[in-house]
């Protein structure tokens, strides 16, 4: 292949500004942590509220958290993605949609449709994490809160909980790096996160291979250090005695 | 304490509770036996309504644990459950096992809680254990911890769902002596068990149930003696000579 590798691309002008193009990487990789947190954090409050709803004996709960992981599930990101950026915000009242239009900049607006998106996406993935983190403790262990006197609230909130997530938390990890993964649909609304900021940085300075080889160093990296944090908080919830746990 | 009118439940097509009455007196400790399936688990479970009951009445310290508007969580607050395989919250601390409904449920002070459940692992000869975790303990000392966690609730009355069937021989004893203390210092019991020699020691009276019938209730000495039921004697027997 006769291609000229040049890596100090990066520290090149961008032509615009005083910019070079690592202040693009940066900038992106700013809003890939944005966007991806930001959604963690609805996915991961709805999807457990959610997971909650799928055990709770109470039928009507829990269909209608069936309905959500199902619906949710079924349709491609990239679809949820769309509608919520372009149909969605058709569907508002009058005075939202002026100020979700024209009051926002557009950044603004694609980061708000995206963090809804993924949120909402992960979420029904969150959710069924979190029923079978519950479906997998003995039954005894809720019969014994009910046995205390606890409400239904604090049976879950005490007892199963904090033993459904200790088991969850390798699949929920997985749950966390893909969200910052799939963070990258945001460039197909242009919002300019790491993969828009790379597709850019190649198109303006031609060095095609060195934009997308740094941009899989810093995703790959960004979530090595996730997987590392999360083993970190693995180890310290471990209960003595339990699953490998210090004795 | 406790009264069973009448009491009918059904799985599906199994009549597993069927026309039950009882009464366990206020200080009083009723062992119930049978053999396996015959509804005495189902029975004692009834109690606190673990399980529903489809027909009849069941008065718990005044109240019908069956009706409707009785405040279920308060009811089981003064109801001591103890079960055969201890269901200890592996999360928690054994200080925190017996706290925490007292700190939840009573709203006790933490200094109070703490005060109490020091008191009563020294009453199941564990206090030295406080800050091991569940997995960590045996199985007789992870019992004499759930009996301690069910007496923290200082209750009317305490119910033990085999609480000896899951331990190692070894370690039958224990528990036993820790069950024997309560009986003694008054406390009402119901006991589904096996073991015959703390029926026989401690229980005033001994129920035992069949098809999910009572079919024989008598003092200990007698039911052991002179079981006057057919199947009765062939349980004691089985159970007392298990290779014939």
């Amino acid at each position: 292949m006769n291609y000229n590798w040049d890596w100090n691309v990066f520290f090149k002008s961008t032509g615009i500004g005083n910019e070079i193009y690592l202040d693009w990487f940066v900038s992106g990789l700013g809003w890939t942590i944005a966007v991806a947190l930001a959604g963690w954090i609805i996915a991961l409050a709805l999807g457990s509220l959610l997971g909650v709803m799928r055990t709770l004996p109470n039928k009507t709960a829990s269909a209608i958290a069936t309905g959500y992981v199902e619906l949710f599930r079924n349709v491609p990101l990239l679809v949820q993605l769309f509608i919520w950026y372009f149909l969605v915000p058709d569907l508002l009242p009058e005075k939202a949609q002026i100020w979700f239009k024209q009051d926002l900049s557009p950044a603004t607006s694609a980061y708000l449709s995206v963090v809804v998106c993924l949120g909402l996406f992960t979420a029904a993935r969150v959710c069924e994490q979190v029923r079978t983190g519950i479906q997998a403790l003995p039954k005894g262990q809720n019969y014994a809160a009910m046995a205390m006197g606890f409400q239904q609230a604090q049976v879950y909130r005490y007892v199963l909980l904090p033993q459904a997530f200790r088991v969850i938390i390798p699949p929920l990890t997985s749950e966390f790096l893909n969200i910052f993964k799939n963070s990258s649909v945001a460039s197909l609304i242009g919002l300019m996160e790491l993969l828009a900021q790379t597709k850019q940085t190649a198109e303006f300075s031609a060095n095609l291979f060195e934009a997308f080889t740094l941009a899989t160093v810093l995703y790959f990296v960004l979530n090595m250090s996730l997987m590392k944090l999360m083993g970190w908080v693995e180890t310290r919830l471990r209960v003595p005695g339990m699953m490998g746990g210090a004795k | 304490m406790i009264r069973f009118m009448n009491v009918h439940k059904w799985f599906k097509d199994l009549h597993v509770l069927n026309d039950v009455s009882l009464t366990v007196a206020a200080g009083e400790v009723v062992v119930v036996c049978g053999p396996s399936g015959s509804g005495k688990s189902t029975l004692i479970r009834t109690v606190n309504q673990l399980e529903s009951i489809n027909s009849g009445e069941i008065w718990v310290d005044g109240k019908n644990v069956a009706d409707p508007k009785t405040d279920l969580n308060a009811l089981r607050a003064k109801v001591g459950f103890v079960f055969q395989h201890f269901n200890l919250y592996p999360h928690l601390s054994v200080l925190d096992n017996i706290t925490l409904s007292p700190l939840m449920v009573k709203k006790m002070e933490r200094a109070a809680a703490d005060k109490l459940a020091l008191q009563l692992l020294e009453r199941v000869g564990l206090a030295h254990k406080k800050d091991a975790f569940p997995a960590q303990l045996s199985g007789g000392q992870q019992q004499r911890v759930a009996i301690a966690r069910g007496l923290a609730m200082q209750p009317q009355v305490m119910l033990f769902d085999e609480p000896t069937s899951a331990l190692d021989p070894e370690m039958i004893g224990e528990v036993l002596h820790v069950m024997k203390d309560l009986a003694e210092s008054g406390m009402t019991m119901m006991v589904v068990t096996h073991e015959m020699g703390f029926a026989r020691e401690v229980a005033d009276r001994v129920v035992f149930v069949d098809h999910g019938q009572i079919i024989e209730e008598a003092q200990p000495e007698e039911f052991f003696m002179n079981p006057q039921h057919d199947r009765a004697k062939q349980f004691l027997r089985q159970l007392l000579t298990p290779m014939q």
